[in-house]
C-alpha cells in the first residue's frame, strides 16, 4: 500500500501513523455531551468509501487526509489537512509572534 | 565569554569500504527558516541578495555561499549564515547541533543507501531533497554531484553509522562473488 502525500510524493505505508476517522476535524464547538459522545465515540463503519487522518511520521510531518475504499484498498485522494483539505477550516496558520516589527 | 570547543556528533569519522565513502562534514550554521504569514515577498527580497529562493518541496536552493533545503510545509533548513533582517519575515530556530551531517560518497552510493531508505533514490536528481525513514530514523536527504548528505537527529548519529556501514559492507561483499 503507497500513499501520495500531496509534499513528498508517493511513499510507502510504513512511513506513516494512521489516526482514525477524518471525524476527528469537526471538533464540537460547544459542551453538550451527546455531541461530545458523538465526535469520540460514534464511527460509521462504511463497505466503500471513508476517510481518515494519516500523519506522515518518517516525511514532511504533515497530517492528511485520505479517502480510501475499504472494499477495493484503492486510495482516491491524499489532501493536506493544513491546506484546508477537511471541514473544519484547517490547522491555524503561523502567526506572526508578539513584539516583532 | 569562553571560547568553547564544538563537539561534532563523530568526531569526524570517515571511512571507505569498495568505491564507497562515508564521512561526516561540518554543514556549518544550520537554521530553520519557517515563513511567517503574508511575508512570503519580503522574504523572498531578503534572500535574493545570497541567489537563494524558498524551495519547492523536495528541491534545493543553492547560493553562493548558501544553500536552501526544503524540510516541510513552510520550513526549509539554511545552510550557512542567515542574512540580516531574517528574523521579521520568519521564524527562526537554531538546528546547528541538533543534527549529525554525513555525506555518502562513491559509484553506487543510492544503491547502498536504497537498502535503508524505501524510495528510487536512482532517479533522484542534483538540488534534489527528501524527507524519508532511513531504516527508523527520520531522515533528510539531499543529492549532491558524487552521492548523498544526509541528516538525522544528533543523538542517532551512531546509529546511522552502524545502518550505513552495514549497507557498504554488504554491498562490497556481493561485489566479490
Ligand atoms: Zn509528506
Amino acid at each position: 500500500m503507497r500513499l501520495t502525500c500531496p509534499l513528498c510524493g508517493p511513499r510507502d505505508r510504513r512511513e506513516f501513523y494512521y489516526y482514525g476517522a477524518a471525524d476527528y476535524l469537526n471538533r464540537p464547538a460547544g459542551g453538550d455531551p451527546a455531541e461530545w459522545d458523538a465526535y469520540l465515540h460514534l464511527r460509521d463503519n462504511p463497505a466503500g468509501q471513508t476517510r481518515d487522518l494519516w500523519y506522515h511520521e518518517t516525511g514532511c510531518a504533515q497530517w492528511l487526509l485520505v479517502t480510501r475504499d475499504t472494499v477495493t484498498h484503492s486510495i482516491s485522494d491524499v489532501a493536506l489537512v493544513a491546506a484546508g483539505g477537511a471541514s473544519g477550516g484547517g490547522i491555524a496558520a503561523k502567526v506572526k509572534p508578539e513584539g516583532s516589527a | 565569554m569562553a571560547d568553547l570547543i564544538a563537539k561534532s556528533p563523530l568526531d569526524g569519522a570517515s571511512i571507505t569500504i569498495g568505491a564507497l565513502t562515508l564521512a561526516e562534514f561540518d554543514a556549518g550554521r544550520i537554521t530553520s527558516v519557517a515563513p511567517l504569514q503574508g511575508q512570503e515577498a519580503a522574504l523572498a527580497k531578503a534572500f535574493a541578495p545570497l541567489g537563494l529562493a524558498f524551495p519547492a518541496p523536495n528541491r534545493v536552493s543553492t547560493g553562493k555561499d548558501a544553500r536552501l533545503v526544503w524540510t516541510s510545509r513552510g520550513q526549509a533548513f539554511l545552510f550557512g549564515a542567515a542574512p540580516a533582517g531574517l528574523e521579521a519575515h520568519a521564524a527562526l530556530t537554531d538546528q546547528s547541533d541538533g543534527w549529525a551531517t554525513l555525506r555518502l560518497t562513491g559509484a553506487g552510493a543510492a544503491a547502498a543507501l536504497m537498502r535503508l531508505v524505501p524510495l528510487d533514490l536512482e532517479a533522484m536528481a542534483v538540488e534534489e531533497a527528501a524527507r524519508a525513514p532511513l531504516g527508523h530514523m527520520q531522515s533528510i536527504l539531499i543529492r549532491v554531484e558524487d552521492g548523498f548528505e544526509i541528516l538525522v537527529f544528533r543523538s542517532m548519529a551512531r546509529t546511522l553509522w552502524h545502518e550505513v556501514e552495514t549497507a557498504m559492507k554488504s554491498l562490497a561483499a556481493r561485489a566479490q562473488i
